[in-house]
């Protein structure tokens, strides 16, 4: 063809990518520069919880006694594990994602697609077991009051110190509930569904039943949670204006709300992160299948999509320590 | 592309891997090992460990040491910053390092003071 393009050589070694600002492509660079600005913003999300933490230093709620479901295992109290398993499942497919780059700088197309398999894989397990955590934590399991200063109250055995649900001992008072229909009001609105149970029938069976006590949101100095005696319990109840089962944005029957808040903001995003980072890797996955980087002549594509695997593990690492063990 | 240019010794030459391959697996045990710690750790809650230290518990101390322990390794040799130029690796990681613990310094520290703030000024948690 006549109408090809000439090649000025020497433009090509300066711009094209021939002469390489500190050996590194253009590619890598700007997933670079995506990275260092993707990790200030998770700083940010990160240090600002630090911050409602420090304020509310000694009451926020303890990571061990809000997350404790292990799959199968139902009524066990087993802190930590599931999310240890899940640190070890990102951690893998970060290795397998490693094992794919160093196959893709010898050329070799078949183990490229079997260990960038295995990082999809991965990837999907670990998002699968987030959105697990996630219904737990928004179907709560005791259920829990809330006061009008906004403040949590648990109830707990007051002979064993375990957490009693409030469908253990709430009891049955007939009210009689009008029910919202489009007929009788604004047709687009409906009347808001209801908790389980009412503030009366929690606080009726708690007054009946002369074992429980509250638990309340402060911290004491051994880092438990302070329960109150049974005449602070009694007392205290009376504060009490709504029932609180899980957690939204909202309420939360863990403790203080702000920790649901930055729980749903912080893994969200980062649960965001895997998941867009488990599509660009079937993307890339297919393209390898189809032979573009063979043709290409290089598999430097895996190293990019790489830097963002191994970036979004790198953030993971901080939100389990952060969130769940200190 | 450099190819075969990796660096394939960690902890500061006291292990060499023959392949860049052996390197993967040999940084993923060490990961493996400082998790595993970490969680035992965070299940046990050693008593000795509950001391404050800089008005932080020792525990937590540790845990954040081992974090960035962990993340090191992970950029270092998973993202390939050991491989890469010395003006990159300071671009890449000069500005988080001065950048995130200044946020946290005064982000940290304020959050104390309103602490302090709230803890004397009210008479009840509850109201």
């Amino acid at each position: 063809m006549d109408l090809t393009a000439v090649e000025n050589t020497e433009e090509t070694n300066v711009w094209g990518g021939g002469e390489r600002p500190l050996k590194s492509s253009y590619g890598k660079l700007m997933m670079w520069f995506f990275i260092v600005s993707d990790a200030l913003t998770f700083s940010g999300f990160l240090v600002s919880y630090g911050f409602s933490r420090f304020k509310n230093m000694d009451s926020w709620p303890i990571a061990d006694e809000v997350f404790t479901h292990f799959p199968f295992l139902h009524g066990v109290d087993a802190p930590m594990y599931y999310v240890a398993l899940m640190t070890f499942v990102l951690i893998f497919s970060s290795v397998t994602m490693v094992l794919a780059v160093d196959a893709g700088h010898h050329m070799q197309k078949a183990k490229v697609t079997f260990y960038m398999l295995l990082t999809i894989i991965g990837g999907a397990i670990f998002v699968g077991s987030q959105a697990w955590e996630w219904k737990n934590f928004i179907k709560g399991e005791y259920g829990a009051l809330e006061t009008k200063g906004g403040q949590i109250l648990q109830f707990v055995d007051a002979s064993t110190g375990k957490r009693i649900a409030i469908a253990d001992f709430a009891v049955e008072v007939p009210t009689k509930r009008d029910i919202h229909q489009a007929s009788n009001g604004i047709w687009y609105d409906a009347g808001s569904s209801l908790p389980s149970f009412s503030v009366e029938e929690v606080v009726k069976g708690f007054e009946a039943n002369n074992n429980l006590v509250i638990k309340s949101e402060k911290i004491d100095a051994t880092g438990h949670k302070v329960i109150l005696s049974r005449d602070e319990s009694l007392d205290q109840i009376d504060t009490a204006v709504a029932v609180v089962e899980g957690a939204n944005l909202v309420h939360n029957e863990y403790g203080n709300r702000l920790f649901a808040d930055f729980f749903f903001f912080i893994t969200g995003f980062h649960g965001f992160h895997v998941l867009s980072g488990v599509i660009i890797n079937i993307i890339i996955f297919f393209n390898v299948i189809v032979g573009t980087y063979e043709r290409r002549g290089h598999y430097e594509m895996i190293e990019k999509v790489g830097l963002y695997w191994h970036f979004v593990d790198l953030v993971w690492v901080f939100v389990f320590t952060f969130f769940y063990l200190v | 592309m450099a190819h075969d240019a990796h660096n394939l010794a960690i902890f500061r030459g006291l292990l060499k891997f023959k392949s860049n391959q052996q390197k993967i697996w040999g940084v993923l045990i060490f990961l493996s090992i400082v998790t595993t710690v970490e969680v035992v750790l965070g299940i046990v809650k050693p008593a000795a460990l509950m001391n404050s230290f800089l008005n932080m518990k020792i525990l937590n101390w540790i845990f954040l040491i081992l974090t960035i322990v962990k993340a090191y390794y992970i950029a270092w040799d998973f993202m390939h910053i050991r491989d890469e130029k010395g003006g990159l690796k300071g671009s890449i990681v000069l500005p988080l390092l001065i950048l995130i613990p200044y946020l946290s310094f005064i982000l940290l520290v304020e959050a104390d003071y309103i602490f302090d703030v709230m803890f004397n000024g009210f008479m009840s948690w509850n109201f």
